[in-house]
């Protein structure tokens, strides 16, 4: 148990997949001018990261990885279909994607109104792929992909929801012509992400 | 009528996918410690993005609207696993360098957003100059950004020592800031501000 909530901890915090891998970055940018919508926008990240990082894990140890078919039959034991990971990926994801869309629209209508335009653009949201790649990589099991998931997920939810709030106040702020807009965005998340590296190094 | 030559180099500095779209950002933070990196990432990333606007473009009318997207994300995948699968084979150091970053350039919002936006209207040639013009505007924000980092992170360019380490028995001591995640974000911050300094119609609304 102390595992995964080292690994959850770890995932929301020391290595969060905005500020520390840069991952989302688009839509962390783009969708963070006020909170609620950075709230409703990191759910739904929430929502489809923890179910695509371990239906992904699945796949990969069960179709993809070397040696993954043994269970279907000696003569495909040897296959390697990993080159077919990156297409099978983000195919997992856009389906999720939609079906999350017409599930949400079918049972939660409301929740599916808040949420709205950000489910579609979720698909080519880096932190989705990022994560999953990143959990091939850590080599991750299924309870631990779970974990990771839904941490990752939880994560990049709060920094753009921190990200939203200073942008709110600093609407108020004096900022120089050139530097207004994005530029002064990029400044404040530098320094959020200095911020988040004194997690680094943490152990649990 | 659009001008091949304006398709190809308005994205340069006019229009910049990183600087003035807000496109394509992961990526670029991510793989600029170093200059190598770097140029690998930005040929990987012009030649996808060329590619997949002159394919996109190549059967625009035969792509039923309903379904464009999976189809542009298909193209842009199997291209990608050939970029993967290249660099693996010939530059594996580089491949392990940039790690994820090879695959996330699925989702690299620059492929996706001139195959939506510039590839599905106009025809083959033109879209992969504005492909190609596109990701050269990428991979100048990326070189002046990896050549700032590994200066000053590291006194080299492209691994050559440049400046003498105060470690090695030279005179520079070298800003460790550089070489982490934040001073990336700093340094596009300040591009921004000195290309909209330069050409202040670009000056967002805040």
């Amino acid at each position: 148990m102390e595992h995964y909530i080292s690994l959850f901890v770890k995932s929301v915090f020391i290595e969060n997949l905005a500020l520390a891998f840069f991952l989302g970055m688009c839509t962390f940018l783009a969708v963070s001018k006020d909170v609620r919508t950075a709230m409703g926008l990191g759910l739904a990240v929430i929502i489809i990261q923890g179910i695509t990082v371990p239906t992904n894990n699945l796949l990969f140890q069960y179709l993809l990885r070397p040696g993954a078919l043994a269970w279907a039959g000696e003569q495909y034991a040897e296959l390697d279909l990993s080159f077919l990971g990156l297409i099978t990926y983000i195919g997992v994801i856009a389906a999720m994607v939609q079906i999350l869309e017409m599930a949400l629209d079918r049972y939660f209508p409301r929740l599916y109104h808040t949420l709205g335009i950000f489910l579609p653009l979720i698909t080519v949201n880096c932190a989705i792929l990022g994560g999953t790649l990143l959990m091939i990589q850590n080599e991750y099991n299924f309870p631990e992909a779970v974990t990771y998931g839904f941490g990752s997920g939880v994560g990049w939810a709060m920094a753009i929801t921190v990200l939203a709030g200073v942008r709110e106040k600093l609407k108020y702020s004096d900022v120089p012509a050139g530097l207004q807009g994005l530029g002064i965005t990029f400044i404040t998340v530098g320094l959020i992400a200095m911020a988040f590296m004194a997690f680094g190094g943490i152990q649990l | 009528m659009e001008k091949p030559k304006d398709v190809l180099l308005t994205p340069i500095f006019d229009n910049n996918p990183i600087a003035l779209q807000v496109l394509g950002i992961c990526s670029a933070l991510a793989v600029t410690t170093k200059l190598h990196t770097s140029v690998v990432m930005a040929v990987a990333v012009t030649l996808v993005v060329g590619c997949s606007s002159a394919a996109v473009a190549a059967i625009r009318h035969y792509i039923p609207s309903s379904i464009r997207i999976i189809v542009q994300m298909t193209i842009i995948a199997s291209l990608v696993i050939i970029v993967d699968q290249v660099l693996q084979a010939f530059a594996y150091e580089a491949s392990k360098e940039l790690s994820v970053f090879v695959g996330l350039i699925i989702t690299n919002c620059i492929v996706m957003g001139r195959a939506e936006g510039y590839a599905m209207h106009h025809d083959v040639k033109l879209s992969f100059l504005d492909g190609i013009g596109n990701g050269l505007g990428y991979s100048f924000i990326l070189l002046v950004v990896g050549i700032t980092r590994e200066l000053f992170g590291s006194g080299r360019i492209y691994g050559v020592e440049v400046l003498p380490l105060a470690r090695d028995g030279g005179w520079y001591v070298p800003n460790g800031l550089m070489l982490l995640p934040p001073s990336a974000f700093f340094l596009i911050g300040l591009i921004i501000w000195a290309i909209r300094t330069w050409k202040p119609e670009q000056v967002g609304k805040s």
